[in-house]
């Protein structure tokens, strides 16, 4: 009997041990602000969007907030970033903390003199692979016009996109585009092509009444 | 060589390459005549075996299956008649020992009132007055000196004696029949007191044969079903079958108190077990949940079987009582705990609900839904309502879901029955679908063969007129060659 229980024993942990789910599925945000130039007047926007993303982020989430710098492909400019603890009273807890972050952020922001949004998808994929989220999620909060300084290297390096949706928000016409409306479209198309090249599902949400479409993949 | 060249054998015209195809076709299918009836017939003979065979098989399955439920259904008929019985038993033995264990009492009260009354009459009697005895010699006494002034005087004296005699005869004669009367008064409530316990005694009596009665109906179905008349099949059938809808009903209801259960108390497990822990693409806190659920409806199993409600697990009803009185108290008290923790989690939700709204609050406080101080005084007045339903329901609810057992119970007994029954009616469509299948093939053959020599109808046609032709010639010949012997 007992040399029979040995048998079985080896038999039920790997019963047990193979009922773990190794599929994540948690969601992962990682907005990017751009503060260049005029853009910082839109950052209330940004605020509304921020509390939309919290409210909606369940325990064990992560989210992390970060601006779009002249060279974005660092963690300094990660303004907040968090998983939620699996406790629902304890991720409220953080989810006003992180509110109360972003609210200090945006009233002592200052702008940036360039804007590297390529660096900054960079980063936001490193950030979110590292998660380990089951969902990924990169917002760009930006007019989608990237303006690098001198001597930075984007614009060859491929971005592994796959099983990430990228969303627009807030893409804001600039006044050479009203001039010449292609430029704006060119835009937009632009990017859309780098994010699909890169495996990535790519929206564009300008009308911020209605975020609830933000996070439905 | 392409398929196209072979089937245009004249390229510059399809139309005479489709005329000698079908040509050749018809040829070869004429010259295959005889082997495709064949091989026609066989093959839809063959078909058509098979599938009666399949439906012999199937029919036969079906007859065993309902043989076996009929035994299932007769056994199980037979068990329920029996706990009929026996519960019926249980009770007119319970009336017999309650009614009759008094009955020495009441009949002790019966012969102590009937004594009481003998007693009573036997006081009540009437004592005829003494008859003037003596009157008789004072009359002789007169007779022998009449005018005797002595005579005279002992004479008054004894008329005075004798007046004053009958009317202290006649006072005590009143006093004794008011104390008769007071004895009769006093015998009317032991007369009615009588009647009582007769009545009394009359009606257990006749609980008793109504009892009787009651069991001499349960035997008479009992015996029925142990005889396994149609009757009885027909009757246990059709009870199964209403037996079956009916809990399937309660059930129903069940699941759905379970699942409100569920949903009060799977996000405070969030708490407990955490909110982002998934287990087979599950979250923890649902399974976490609906274990506890379970475990309180097997609890409640458990508390049925031990109070003799169900019978789902022999081994508990078959536990003597001390155990099974242990095992009833041991079940209550954790379906007790139970219903606590969940009246908590409950309360749990609710703070946390309120937590939610109010960091939503915050989160959209600069926007549209901005709550005015009124409303939200007014909704925080009102939340011990829901709160106390909430914790209310978390409580009541495990106990609700204790009786489960009993829908349960019935369910899984009358599925037994309704399961064979659905089975039966497969089994008889299968041969019924068999059965036609088989003919299909042998009156399609049939038609295949006529299809087949309709497709080869012109030298069918010529075949036929030759042989007529054929035979027309061969009386005309032998007609010759009798005229020529002749």
């Amino acid at each position: 009997m007992k040399r029979r229980l040995w048998l079985w024993l080896p038999l039920l942990t790997l019963l047990l041990t193979g009922c773990g789910d190794n599929v994540s599925h948690t969601r992962g945000v990682y907005l990017l602000l751009d503060t260049s130039g005029t853009y910082t007047q839109e950052l209330d926007k940004a605020q509304h969007i921020i509390n939309f993303v919290l409210a909606k982020l369940n325990p064990g989430d992560s989210f992390a907030v970060a601006r779009i710098n002249t060279a974005s492909f660092t963690e300094k400019d990660i303004v907040a970033a968090i998983t939620f603890d699996g406790q629902p009273s304890k991720a409220n807890l953080q989810k006003r903390m992180f509110r109360d972050k972003i609210d200090r952020f945006v009233k002592g922001v200052k702008p940036s003199g360039y804007t590297d949004i390529t660096g900054g998808l960079l980063q936001a994929i490193e950030f979110l692979n590292e998660q380990g989220a089951g969902r990924k999620t990169i917002l760009i909060f930006s007019d989608l016009q990237e303006d690098l300084a001198k001597g930075y290297i984007r614009k060859r390096i491929p971005l592994k996109l796959k099983g990430f949706d990228v969303v627009a928000l807030n893409v804001t016409k600039l006044h050479s585009d009203n001039v010449d409306p292609l430029k704006y479209m060119g835009r937009l198309a632009y990017w859309k092509k780098r994010v699909e090249a890169g495996g990535g599902h790519w929206r564009v949400v300008n009308d911020l009444e209605r975020l609830d479409t933000l996070l439905q993949n | 060589m392409s398929f196209h060249d072979v089937l245009f054998v004249v390229p510059s015209s399809p139309l005479f390459s489709v005329v000698i195809w079908l040509v050749l076709l018809v040829a070869a299918l004429y010259l295959a005549r005889p082997a495709a009836h064949r091989a026609i017939r066989a093959l839809s003979l063959v078909l058509h075996s098979a599938c009666r065979l399949a439906a012999h098989s199937a029919m036969q399955a079906e007859q065993k299956l309902r043989q076996r439920n009929s035994e299932v259904l007769l056994a199980a008929g037979r068990e329920a008649a029996e706990r009929v019985v026996e519960r019926e038993f249980e009770r007119i033995d319970a009336a017999v020992r309650r009614d009759l264990a008094e009955y020495p009492a009441l009949q002790r009260e019966l012969s102590e009132a009937v004594n009481r009354i003998e007693q009573d009459y036997q006081d009540s009697s009437e004592v005829p007055p003494e008859p003037p005895a003596w009157a008789k010699v004072v009359e002789s006494v007169a007779k022998i000196a009449p005018k005797e002034p002595i005579i005279v005087e002992v004479l008054e004296d004894i008329h005075q004696s004798m007046v004053r005699g009958q009317r202290d005869a006649v006072a005590q004669y009143r006093v004794d029949n008011n104390k008769r009367h007071r004895i009769l008064h006093s015998m009317m409530p032991l007369w009615r007191k009588v009647a009582r316990v007769v009545g009394d005694m009359d009606g257990r009596v006749t609980r008793l044969l109504e009892r009787s009665t009651s069991i001499d109906r349960h035997m008479e179905h009992y015996e029925e079903v142990v005889r396994g008349s149609n009757r009885a099949e027909r009757m246990l059938s059709s009870s199964s079958l209403t037996q079956f809808f009916i809990a399937g009903f309660v059930l129903a209801i069940a699941v759905g108190g379970a699942a409100i259960n569920f949903h009060l108390i799977a996000r405070p497990m969030q708490e407990m077990v955490g909110g982002s822990s998934y287990i087979m693409g599950y979250k923890v806190a649902n399974i976490a949940a609906l274990v506890i659920i379970l475990v309180e409806a097997t609890l409640g199993l458990f508390l049925m079987e031990s109070l003799r409600i169900t019978r789902l697990f022999p081994v508990i009803g078959a536990l003597d009582d001390r155990m099974r009185v242990k095992m009833i108290w041991a079940t209550f008290v954790m379906l007790l705990l139970l219903a606590s923790i969940e009246a908590g989690l409950a309360f749990m939700r609710e703070k946390l609900s309120q937590d939610d709204a109010a960091l939503l609050a915050s989160l959209m406080s600069n926007h549209a839904t901005v709550t005015s101080a009124a409303t939200a005084s007014v909704v925080a007045s009102s939340q011990w309502i829901t709160t106390a339903a909430q914790m209310g329901m978390g409580f009541i609810l495990p106990f609700v879901l204790t009786f489960v057992a009993i829908p349960l119970e019935s369910f899984v007994h009358s599925s037994r029955t309704v399961l064979g029954l659905l089975g039966q009616a497969v089994l008889r469509t299968l041969a019924f679908l068999m059965r036609l299948l088989g003919n299909i093939s042998r009156y399609g053959g049939a038609m295949l063969i006529r299809l087949y020599d309709l497709l080869i109808f012109l030298p069918l046609w010529v075949e036929e007129r030759m042989k007529m032709r054929k035979d027309n010639a061969l009386p005309v010949a032998s007609d010759a060659a009798t005229e020529g012997r002749s």
